[in-house]
C-alpha cells in the first residue's frame, strides 16, 4: 500500500511494516541517553576543561561548534547514502529517511554558522570573514542543501519528486569533503585546525571534553532524526488509513 | 560577566534554543497526529 507522507513523498507502509523500520534501541532510551550525555558534556565544558592558553575562555565555544559541524557533515552524508539506496534498491522508506537526514543537516548547519559567527566575533572581531575559504565553503554547502527543500516542494508529490530529490542530495555530498578539506588547503589559516595528519591538535581534558561533546551531539542528532522519521511515518500511515 | 563569557553563553543559548524550538515543533506535530488518530478511532467506532 502507498501513502503520501507530510514530506510529500509516497511511502509504502504495508501492515507488517507498522510505522517504519524496527530499531533495536527504543526512542525513549535514546532521548534519556542524549540528555545525560549532553549534560555531562556541558559539565565538562564549563567546569573541567581548562582555559585555552591562546584564546582563554572563549575557546569553549569550540567543543559544541566543531561537534555540530561534524554532525552536520554526517547528516548530509547520511542523506546522500539514503538517496543512493532509494535510486539503487528502490527502498520505499529511503526517500523519507534521506529527506529527514538532509533536514537535520540543515538545522545543524545553521547552528554551525551561528556559533561560528559568534566565535569569529569574539576571536577576530568580525561576525563573518569573506576571505576565509572554510567559512564561505560551508556557507555554500549550507545554501546548496537549503535549496534542496525549494526543489522538493516545487515538484508534485510522487516518484519524480523522490528521484529528483535523491539526485540533488547525492550531488551535494561532493561539497562535504571540499568544505572539510578547505581549511587544509587554505593558505591563510586563520581558522584553527582541529585534526592534523599527526592526530588531534590537543590532549588531556580538552580532548576528553571534545570527544564527549562530539558523541553527545551525534547521539542528540540521531535521536532527533529517529523522532522526526517516526512522526512522518505515523503521518503517512494515518493518510493511508484515511484513504482505506 | 566578561565579553568572552557573554559570547560563549550566547553561543550555547543559540544551540539549545534552536534544538528546543525543533523539539517543540516535533511535539506539536505529534499532538496533531494524536488528534488525527483519535478522530479516526471515533469514526471507526461510529461506523462499526
Amino acid at each position: 500500500m502507498t501513502a503520501v507522507a507530510s514530506s510529500g513523498q509516497p511511502v509504502a507502509l504495508g501492515h507488517n511494516q507498522g510505522v517504519g523500520r524496527r530499531h533495536r534501541i527504543p526512542l525513549p532510551a535514546l532521548a534519556i541517553a542524549s540528555f545525560v550525555l549532553v549534560t555531562l558534556a556541558l559539565a565538562l565544558v564549563f567546569f573541567v576543561a581548562p582555559n585555552d592558553a591562546d584564546q582563554g575562555f572563549r575557546q569553549r565555544i569550540f567543543y559544541f561548534h566543531v561537534s555540530v559541524a561534524f554532525t552536520s557533515y554526517l547528516c548530509f552524508g547520511a542523506g546522500a547514502w539514503k538517496a543512493l539506496r532509494h535510486l539503487w534498491k528502490r527502498d520505499p522508506f529511503a526517500d523519507l529517511e534521506s529527506y529527514v537526514a538532509v533536514h537535520q543537516g540543515v538545522i545543524f548547519g545553521a547552528l554551525v554558522l551561528l556559533t561560528g559567527s559568534i566565535w569569529a566575533k569574539t576571536s577576530w572581531g568580525h561576525w563573518w570573514v569573506w576571505s576565509e575559504d572554510q567559512l564561505v565553503l560551508f556557507l555554500v554547502l549550507f545554501l546548496f542543501y537549503a535549496a534542496y527543500f525549494m526543489l522538493r516542494y516545487s515538484v508534485d508529490p510522487g516518484p519524480q519528486r523522490a528521484n529528483l530529490s535523491a539526485v540533488y542530495a547525492l550531488f551535494g555530498v561532493v561539497l562535504v569533503p571540499v568544505s572539510f578539506m578547505a581549511i587544509r588547503l587554505s593558505q591563510r589559516l586563520i581558522h584553527p585546525q582541529v585534526f592534523t595528519r599527526h592526530g588531534a591538535n590537543f590532549g588531556g581534558w580538552i580532548l576528553v571534553t571534545y570527544l564527549v561533546s562530539q558523541f553527545a551531539v551525534l547521539l542528540l542528532a540521531y535521536t532527533l532524526y529517529r523522532l522526526e522519521v517516526t512522526g512522518k511515518s505515523i503521518d503517512a500511515r494515518l493518510r493511508e488509513l484515511r484513504l482505506a | 560577566m566578561t565579553s568572552a563569557e557573554t559570547y560563549v553563553t550566547a553561543a550555547y543559548c543559540v544551540i539549545f534554543g534552536l534544538v528546543l524550538l525543533y523539539v517543540v515543533l516535533i511535539a506539536l506535530k505529534l499532538q496533531r497526529l494524536q488528534r488525527d488518530v483519535e478522530k479516526l478511532s471515533s469514526r471507526k467506532d461510529e461506523d462499526g
